[in-house]
């Protein structure tokens, strides 16, 4: 082969690798958008227990449709999200109020969690791994919100959204899928007194940072200084 | 010298031994398999007692596995020839119980073919990590150990290896008392006083399981211990056993001087019917008060005496361990102090916890492959005590 030979096979093969690669990397880019998750976003919200209804479970049941829970309450199934009855020792004040993960700033279960299976997405948002966890269960035992499940059977008809695994430990995910997609978590979108505003605590703008700033909210076991992206009004 | 009959009896006897000990383990696998193929539902561990049975095992192995070691830093660091000569076994059944704690807690897990995992992704900030690390770490540190003694040209380096595994297994014990303290929002944990409670806890229970082994050998190879020796190790354990008893009774003192955990001490040592019987009447009576009669009343101290007091302070243990571990979880976490709670979730309630049998077979499987280990090692290796004729200290 000669040495013009070889240039012309150098300079075909580089055309053929560049249109054959470069739709590749169109697409990837199509399909992830600009930036990824980021840290200038921090998603929180603001639940309202005084207009939270005693006894009402829409949340929670709109929370098992959208991730595929079965919906019982057996000490083994998953709760992602609970309702909780409270009532003041001392003044005898009754409230209601849906408790899930709280995503805090400074997560126990991201700390213990031997694989880092548990994790803080950048705009706060707090996951486990399906893929790492090794069902430890030991996020369990640091978590002061018990807001994890452990999944103690087989599942049947998951959604393909939500994956979820038998053996591993799992927890309210924010609705990551639907707040990706520009969406409101599924509690948010269900709650008939509108109770639970879903935001962008760092965007100053925001409906739900102007709320925590105007109103009294606190975080639940707020001595712990977990820092909750999770507010409760009225508490 | 043992006669050609009996030394046929005991060939037959150990592989009997050794056979129990496979069937019990095999139970455990079989306990595994199912876990793995059904799920943990069909153990009694549910979302709110999320460790259970098989953790008490586990971590009772681990302890101990640490705390026999006792007898072989106080040869090789302090120099006491009779723990010299008794530092390898010592060793091997560190070894050994090491090898069955890890057997039942990695194949708990609710992914156990993911232990890899665990071996490739690590969390620094996470105590377990450091665990995993510890307690490799610990395997092959007291192997070298062993080494050191076992082969006369490795003997020079002895002592240093017996300090490193001294300042290990103290760095070991730590991190499993850490894995309790660290749960800051916990009432029953999240206490500094775990770490060194663990530690001293190691202490007697790894010497009363070396006192049961150890006089399994001399019957088995019919000898008698020296009682000048004897007395000397019984007098440890009672020592060990009055210092746990402090260590555990003050940790329960600081937590009852903070008043939001003073709910918790209430349920463990009154209100919480089967937690304050095991604590009491298993811990308290017959893991500690009835193993120090027989240690140090008057007219009593023989080896029948110590190796029964050796059983009970084992059975003391596992009941400490499950007052702790299930009964810190059977109450319920304060999420909201000052409030009355109450869900769908279980919160604000007692949680209940029947342990199913596979956890039992699964735990008693961990205490078999130690046996295993130690029966198969002291048969093939000189595991003997060797004292000599002049016991200087």
């Amino acid at each position: 082969m000669t040495d013009v030979d070889r240039r012309g096979f150098l300079k075909t093969a580089m055309g053929a690798a560049v249109v054959s690669i470069a739709p590749g990397m169109f697409l990837f880019d199509m399909a992830h958008g600009g930036e990824a998750v980021s840290s200038r976003v921090r998603w929180g919200m603001l639940i309202d227990t005084a207009s939270c209804t005693p006894g009402c479970n829409e949340c929670v049941s709109a929370c098992s449709r959208e991730n595929g829970l079965s919906g019982g309450v057996a000490a083994t199934d998953s709760q992602w999200i609970r309702k909780i009855e409270i009532k003041d020792i001392s003044t005898g004040r009754a409230v209601s109020l849906p408790v899930m993960c709280q995503h805090c700033e400074h997560p126990p279960c991201v700390d213990v969690c031997p694989t880092a299976a548990s994790f803080k997405r950048a705009d706060g948002i707090v996951l486990v791994d399906r893929h790492l966890c090794i069902g430890c269960r030991y996020c369990m035992m640091a978590c002061p919100y018990k807001a994890r499940s452990f999944v103690h059977e087989p599942l049947q008809d998951q959604n393909p959204d939500v994956p979820r695994g038998k053996g591993t430990v799992e927890g309210c995910t924010l609705c990551v899928h639907r707040v990706d997609q520009g969406l409101k978590p599924a509690c948010t979108e269900a709650c008939p007194n509108q109770s639970i505003l879903f935001g962008d605590l760092n965007d100053k703008t925001s409906e739900i940072a102007i709320k925590v700033r105007t109103v009294a909210s606190t975080q639940v076991r707020a001595d712990l200084r977990l820092n909750p992206g999770i507010r409760y009004q009225g508490l | 010298m043992p006669t050609l009959t009996s030394l046929r009896f005991k060939n037959r006897l150990y592989y009997v031994l050794l056979g129990l000990g496979g069937i019990v383990a095999l139970a455990g696998m079989y306990a595994v398999h199912m876990m793995e193929h059904y799920g943990h539902i069909i153990t009694g561990m549910n979302n709110q007692i999320v460790w259970g049975i098989p953790h008490v095992f586990a971590i009772f192995l681990v302890v101990a596995a640490s705390g026999v070691l006792n007898v072989a830093s106080i040869g090789s660091v302090f120099g006491k020839a009779i723990y010299k000569a008794r530092a390898p076994l010592a060793s091997l059944l560190s070894i050994a119980m090491l090898a069955g704690g890890l057997f039942v807690l990695m194949l708990d897990l609710g992914r156990p073919d993911r232990i890899i995992v665990a071996a490739t992704h690590f969390n620094l900030t996470s105590v377990f990590a450091w665990n995993i690390v510890l307690y490799s770490g610990m395997f092959s540190l007291v192997a070298v150990y062993l080494w050191t003694m076992m082969e006369q040209r490795m003997n020079r380096w002895t002592t240093p290896a017996g300090f490193a595994v001294f300042a290990w297994r103290f760095i070991l014990t730590t991190g499993t008392g850490l894995i309790f303290a660290f749960l800051t929002a916990r009432q029953a944990y999240g206490s500094a006083m775990l770490p060194p409670m663990f530690i001293v806890l190691s202490f007697a229970w790894g010497l009363a399981v070396f006192h049961l082994v150890q006089t399994s050998i001399y019957a088995w190879n019919e000898k008698t211990l020296d009682p000048a020796i004897m007395g000397r190790k019984k007098n440890l354990l009672g020592v060990f056993i009055v210092a746990s008893l402090y260590m555990v009774a003050a940790y329960h003192f600081t937590n009852l001087y903070f008043a939001h955990k003073i709910g918790f001490e209430r349920f463990i040592l009154r209100d919480g019917d089967l937690y304050p019987a095991l604590f009491w009447g298993g811990y308290v009576v017959l893991g500690n008060l009835l193993p120090l009669l027989l240690i140090f009343l008057p007219g009593l101290g023989k080896t029948r005496c110590v190796i029964t007091a050796s059983m009970l302070v084992i059975l003391g243990g596992f009941a400490l361990l499950y007052v702790f571990i299930i009964g810190g979880q059977a109450y319920p976490l304060d999420i909201f102090p000052g409030y009355e709670a109450s869900s769908s979730f279980a919160d604000g309630q007692i949680n209940a916890y029947h342990p199913s049998l596979y956890e039992f077979m699964l735990g008693f499987a961990g205490l078999a492959i130690a046996f295993m280990i130690t029966t198969v090692s002291v048969r093939v290796l000189n595991f003997m005590p060797h004292d000599k004729p002049y016991i200087a200290d």
